[in-house]
C-alpha cells in the first residue's frame, strides 16, 4: 500500500491554463507518484479559477485588484487535486471540502467510480486537512461543490484510467484499444486479465507529465445519475462515524467555556478561580477573550465547574436591547422605495407594446405594496460547536469540522502567536453546519485554552450557548411594492433590510477576510451586497425589477451565512405578494406562476407539483394547498403543501413542544441539472422542506433586554417529528442540461415560501412577521443566565419508554 | 470516589467515579463509548439516547449512581448484539435501505429511538402507528424526519 504523495514543486506542471479540447477532451496532469495517480488543475471546467469557490459571484468591487493580484500571485504548482489508485485496487481522493452531511463524499465517489469503472464501494473519499495552496478553492459554500469539482474529479479519475490502461496494454501484449474495463480489472479479447492493483505500481508516473483525456459520455454513464446509498451510512447507524469530538487524541481532556449572560459579554474578573480549580476532576481555569475555560476530567465535571465560578461580567455588545430595538433599527436603515413614476412607467409600455391590451388607461394601474418581518433565527446544528486542540510551544493541530480551514488555521496561527505554516488543521466531518462551520469559533477558543493550559483540549460549546452566544440568521424585513395595469405587471421592486451578515470568513482564506474585517464593517456590506445580488432572482417577468440589500454595519449580533442566506425570506415575502396580486388578477396561484414564470424549466416543475399533488382537489375549511418556487445554484424548485389550521389541529398538546398549524403534505420537483445521485438530491430537499416548515411556522429566537431567552432545544423550535408532514414527495426532474447544479441549500426557500402561503390560503390571513408564533407567549421556562448553562437532570430512569 | 458496576453491551464493567456523573459521561469521557451523542445535556434533543434493561433512557440525565449491578445498558454499539443473528438490528438495516443519515450525528439515538417506540407498541399487541412516531422527541437538525418515519415503519416489519 503506498501513502498518498505529497506534490511538489519539482514534479507537477504549474503556470499552465487548463485547456478545453471539446466539449469531453482535458488536459490533466500523471503525476510522479509511487501509484497511479491523477491530477486535475482544480479550476478545470469553471470560468476563471477565483470564481471557483462561489459560481458567479464577481468579486466585490472594491476587492477586484485585490483578487487579480492573489489569482496572479498565488498559482501555485501544488494547485491540484488527485484521485490515487491504490496496490490494493482501490482508489482514493482528498476532497477539499468539508462533509457536513450533505453528502458530498458520496457523489464525489460516484463521479471518481464512473470514470475509473471500479466499484462504489473501491473509492475512498476523505476530507483534506488545510491547504493554503488552494487560496480559494478550500471554501465549502454557496451550495458549490459539485459544481466546481464535476469537471475536475472526472478529469483527474480519467488520467489515471488511462495510465491504467497504458500499463495493461504492456502487460497483456494487446493493443491499447482492444482492452475492455469492469469494476477495476482490464480485460483482453483473449481472456487474459489484469487488475487495478495489480497495475497501480507499474503504471505509476517516473515524472509528471500532461495527459489529454476523454471523459465518459453521458451514454455510457453507469454511475452517474443512479441512486446511491450514502457512502459513511453504515458508519453512522453503528455508531462508529467519528466526529470531533469522538476522536482520541492524547490527554485532550473536556473543556467548556463560562459564558457572559448577555450577548457578547466579557470577563471582568473571576471571584473564585480557586476554589473551582480545586473542583473534582478540574485541571485548568483560564480566562479567554469569550469567557471563563474549565478544563476538566469529564464534560459533566466541566459543567459542575462553570455552575459554579463565580464572574463579574461587562455588559455584551445588545446590552438593554431586546427585539424590538433591532427591528426599529432595521426600520431606520430602510432605503426608500425607488420604483419610477408610474405614469412615466405606463407610458414606456404603452409605447413599447403598441398600447395596453382593453384600452386601460392610467386609472387601471395598481400598486400594492406589502411588508414583512423576519425574526432572528439561530443556525445552529445538532453538534454543538467543538474542536480538540494541541498547542505547543512551536506549532499546533487542531481538529474540527471547518467549511473554511484555510483562513481558520491562519487565523488561529495570527491569534496565536504562530506562523501560519506551524498550524495543521485536520477537517473533520460535521455533525450538520448550515453554514456555522463557515466559521472557526470553537477552534480559536480551543487552541487559545490548549495555549494557556499548555495541555490539549477537547471544547465543546454547551447547547445554552448556541442561541445565545451562537451566530444567527439576522432578523429582516422585506418590503415590495408591485405595479401593474391589466394583466401587465410593470414593475415589482424589492427592499431587503437585515442586520449585518457576517462573511469575515472571506472566500476561505485570509487576505479577502482580512479585506473584509476592516473596521466599521463597511467593507462587510460590500460583500454582502455582492452576495445579494448575484444570489437573488425574481423568478417571473414582472416588467421593471429592481432588488436591494441594505444591512446594518454593526457587529452587535453574532451572525453568519446559514443555509440558503438571504433566500427564504427574500422569496417568501415576494411569493405571499404574488399570491395576493394572482387574486387581484383572478388567476389561481398555479396559473399566476405558470404564466409569468421567467423561463420553461420553472414551468417544468411547477407543472409537476400541480400534477403530482392535486393541485385543486377540494379541501376542507381550514385547511389549504400553497405553492412557491425558485431559483438558485442553477436550479429550478416547485414546493406544493397542503397545511391544516384547524383549531383542534393547531390546539393540540405535546409536553414542552410547539404544535399549531401542521404540515400535513409536501410535493417537491426539483431541476438541478445534471444530477449526481438522485436519493441524495432527494434527501436535500426533505431537509430544506423541514427547515422552512420550521422558518415558516416555530423557529426563532428572542432577544430580551439584551439577552436571547432561548437556551435549548425545547426553547429553540426546530421542526420535530410532531411537525413533521406525513406525505412528503420528492421529484428529482430528468436533466436537460449537463451542468450541475447545487443541492445542498436548494430546498429552504420554495418551501418556507408555500408553507407561508398554505397558511394565508387556509386562514385568509396573510401572515406580516415570522415564524408566526413569534409574538406567542414564550412558552417554555426561561433557563438562568447566571450560571450560563443548566444542570444536567437526575431523573433520567423516570422517563424510560 | 466510589466504584459503580454495570452492564455495558454484554460485558461487566465497573467505573471509578462521582456518584453525580451523568452516565452520559461515563460511557463518552471515561470508557471512550462514543456512539451516544450529547446535543442537550438536559434529556431534550435525545441524541444520547441509549436502552437500560430495553427501555428506551437518556444518560445525559442518569447519574450513575441510579444504576444497579444487574442493569444492562445498551448503546448503540450494542444493538446489534440484541437481535437474533450476527448481523445488524432489523431497524438499522432499514436505516440503511431507507439512507436516513445525513450528517449522522442524531441517528444512533433515533434508532435507539425507533427500537424501543416498536418495542413498546409491540408489546401493547399493535403496530406502530404516525402518533406513536409523533411522540418521538430526538432532534434531527438536517430534517431526515420524514425516511425516519418510513425507516421505523419498515423496521418494525422486520422486527416481527
Amino acid at each position: 500500500m503506498s501513502t498518498h504523495p505529497e506534490t511538489s514543486p519539482g514534479l507537477s506542471v504549474s503556470g499552465l491554463a487548463e485547456h478545453e479540447l471539446g466539449r469531453r477532451r482535458f488536459v490533466g496532469y500523471l503525476l510522479a507518484a509511487a501509484t497511479v495517480t491523477g491530477a486535475a488543475q482544480i479550476g478545470i471546467g469553471l470560468g476563471t479559477p477565483a470564481a471557483a469557490v462561489v459560481p458567479g459571484v464577481p468579486q466585490p468591487a472594491d476587492l477586484y485588484d485585490l483578487n487579480d493580484l492573489l489569482t496572479d500571485a498565488a498559482r501555485p504548482t501544488a494547485n491540484l487535486i488527485q484521485v490515487v489508485v491504490e496496490e490494493d485496487g482501490t482508489a482514493s481522493f482528498e476532497l477539499p471540502r468539508a462533509e457536513v452531511g450533505q453528502g458530498i463524499t458520496t457523489s464525489i465517489a460516484m463521479l471518481i467510480a464512473e470514470e475509473l469503472d471500479l466499484p462504489l464501494g473501491k473509492v475512498h473519499v476523505t476530507l483534506s486537512k488545510a491547504r493554503p495552496e488552494l487560496i480559494w478553492n478550500q471554501m465549502t459554500g454557496g451550495s458549490n461543490t459539485i459544481h466546481a469539482m464535476y469537471t475536475p474529479v472526472r478529469v483527474a479519475a480519467a488520467i489515471a484510467r488511462k495510465a491504467l490502461l497504458d500499463a495493461a496494454a504492456i502487460a497483456l501484449a494487446q493493443p491499447h484499444d482492444t482492452l475492455s474495463v469492469y469494476e477495476g480489472v482490464i480485460s483482453a479479447p483473449g481472456g487474459a486479465s489484469i487488475s487495478y492493483g495489480e497495475l497501480a505500481t507499474s503504471a505509476a508516473a517516473l515524472v509528471t507529465k500532461a495527459v489529454d483525456v476523454e471523459l465518459k459520455p453521458k451514454s455510457d454513464f453507469a454511475v452517474i445519475g443512479t441512486p446511491r446509498r450514502r457512502k459513511d451510512a453504515l458508519d453512522a447507524v453503528t455508531g462508529k462515524k467519528q466526529f470531533a469530538m469522538d476522536i482520541d487524541v492524547p490527554d485532550a481532556l473536556p473543556a467548556m467555556v463560562c459564558r457572559a449572560p448577555e450577548h457578547n459579554g466579557t470577563v471582568k474578573s473571576v471571584r473564585n478561580q480557586k476554589d473551582v480549580e480545586a473542583m473534582p476532576g478540574v485541571t485548568h481555569v483560564v480566562t479567554i477573550p469569550t469567557g471563563v475555560a474549565v478544563r476538566a476530567k469529564t464534560f459533566g465535571q466541566c459543567i459542575n465547574a462553570i455552575r459554579a465560578l463565580d464572574v463579574e461580567w461587562n455588559p455584551g455588545s445588545v446590552s438593554g436591547r431586546s427585539d424590538a430595538d433591532v427591528l426599529e433599527e432595521l426600520r431606520g436603515i430602510q432605503r426608500p422605495m425607488a420604483v419610477p413614476n408610474v405614469e412615466e412607467l405606463l407610458g414606456t409600455v404603452t409605447d413599447a407594446v403598441g398600447g395596453l391590451a382593453g384600452g386601460l388607461t392610467a386609472a387601471d394601474v395598481k400598486t400594492l405594496d406589502t411588508d414583512y418581518v423576519f425574526y432572528t433565527r439561530s443556525g445552529s446544528p445538532l453538534e454543538t460547536n467543538c474542536a480538540v486542540a494541541d498547542v505547543r510551544a512551536d506549532k499546533a493541530t487542531i481538529w474540527a469540522g471547518s467549511k473554511t480551514p484555510i483562513v481558520a488555521a491562519e487565523s488561529i496561527a495570527l491569534e496565536l502567536g504562530l506562523a501560519p505554516t506551524a498550524v495543521t488543521f485536520n477537517v473533520m466531518e460535521s455533525g450538520g453546519s448550515f453554514g456555522r462551520k463557515l466559521f472557526w469559533d470553537a477552534a480559536l477558543e480551543a487552541a487559545l485554552i490548549s495555549q494557556k493550559c499548555q495541555a490539549p483540549v477537547r471544547l465543546m460549546w454547551h447547547r445554552a450557548d448556541e442561541p445565545r452566544q451562537g451566530r444567527n440568521h439576522p432578523m429582516a424585513t422585506s418590503r415590495v411594492r408591485t405595479v401593474w395595469a391589466g394583466d401587465n405587471i410593470l414593475s415589482v421592486e424589492q427592499q431587503h433590510t437585515c442586520t449585518a451578515t457576517d462573511y469575515r470568513h472571506g472566500f476561505g482564506e485570509i487576505l479577502t477576510s482580512s479585506a473584509i474585517s476592516l473596521p466599521a464593517g463597511v467593507s462587510n456590506l460590500g460583500v454582502s451586497e455582492t452576495i445579494f445580488v448575484t444570489s437573488q432572482q425574481v423568478p417571473y417577468d414582472f416588467g421593471v425589477t429592481t432588488q436591494g440589500l441594505m444591512e446594518t454595519t454593526s457587529r452587535a449580533i453574532n451572525s453568519g451565512a446559514v443555509r440558503n442566506v438571504y433566500s427564504p425570506d427574500v422569496r417568501t415575502a415576494l411569493e405571499l405578494t404574488v399570491d395576493q396580486i394572482a387574486k387581484r388578477m383572478r388567476l389561481s396561484p398555479v396559473e399566476f406562476r405558470l404564466k409569468y414564470a421567467k423561463e420553461d424549466r420553472l414551468r417544468r416543475v411547477i407543472k409537476q407539483v400541480a400534477a403530482a399533488g392535486s393541485w385543486g382537489r377540494s379541501m376542507p375549511a381550514g385547511t389549504a394547498q400553497g405553492i412557491a418556487i425558485h431559483q438558485e445554484y442553477k436550479g429550478y424548485s416547485a414546493c406544493l403543501v397542503e397545511i391544516d389550521c384547524r383549531p383542534e389541529t393547531v390546539g393540540r398538546k405535546v409536553y414542552h413542544g410547539v404544535t399549531g398549524p401542521r404540515v400535513t403534505k409536501v410535493t417537491f420537483a426539483i431541476d438541478c441539472g445534471e444530477v449526481i445521485n438522485p436519493k441524495g438530491v432527494e434527501a436535500q430537499m426533505q431537509g430544506g422542506i423541514m427547515d422552512g416548515i420550521a422558518l415558516a411556522l416555530t423557529a426563532s429566537t428572542h432577544l430580551e433586554d439584551g439577552h436571547y431567552l432561548e437556551a435549548s432545544w425545547d426553547n429553540y423550535f426546530y421542526t420535530r417529528q410532531w411537525n413533521t408532514p406525513p406525505d412528503v414527495r420528492v421529484f428529482v426532474m430528468d436533466p436537460v442540461t449537463d451542468i450541475p447544479g447545487g443541492a445542498g441549500e436548494a430546498g429552504v426557500a420554495a418551501s418556507f415560501a408555500a408553507v407561508a402561503c398554505a397558511y394565508a390560503r387556509a386562514t385568509g390571513t396573510t401572515p406580516t412577521s415570522f415564524p408566526i408564533n413569534h409574538h406567542d407567549p414564550i412558552g417554555f421556562e426561561v433557563k438562568s443566565f447566571v450560571p450560563p448553562v443548566p444542570a444536567s437532570p437526575t431523573d433520567g430512569l423516570s422517563h424510560t419508554y | 470516589m466510589p466504584n459503580y458496576t454495570f452492564k455495558l453491551n454484554g460485558e461487566k464493567v465497573t467505573v471509578d467515579v462521582e456518584d453525580s456523573e451523568r452516565l452520559l459521561w461515563v460511557l463518552r469521557d471515561v470508557l471512550g463509548v462514543r456512539g451516544p451523542k450529547y446535543g442537550c445535556g438536559i434529556n431534550v434533543c435525545k441524541a444520547c439516547t441509549s436502552h437500560i434493561n430495553g427501555k428506551a433512557f437518556n444518560p445525559c440525565a442518569t447519574p450513575v449512581s441510579a444504576l444497579d449491578e444487574d442493569d444492562e445498558i445498551t448503546t448503540i454499539e450494542g444493538l446489534a448484539d440484541t437481535a437474533p443473528g450476527d448481523g445488524l438490528h432489523p431497524m438499522q438495516e432499514a436505516w440503511l435501505d431507507a439512507d436516513v443519515a445525513q450528517c449522522g450525528y442524531c441517528q444512533p439515538g433515533q434508532i435507539m429511538a425507533a427500537v424501543a417506540t416498536v418495542n413498546k407498541a409491540h408489546a401493547e399487541g399493535r403496530s406502530v402507528t404516525d402518533a406513536d412516531i409523533d411522540q418521538i422527541r430526538n432532534i434531527c437538525r438536517c430534517g431526515t424526519y420524514f425516511r425516519i418515519r418510513e425507516a421505523i415503519k419498515a423496521g418494525a416489519a422486520k422486527m416481527g
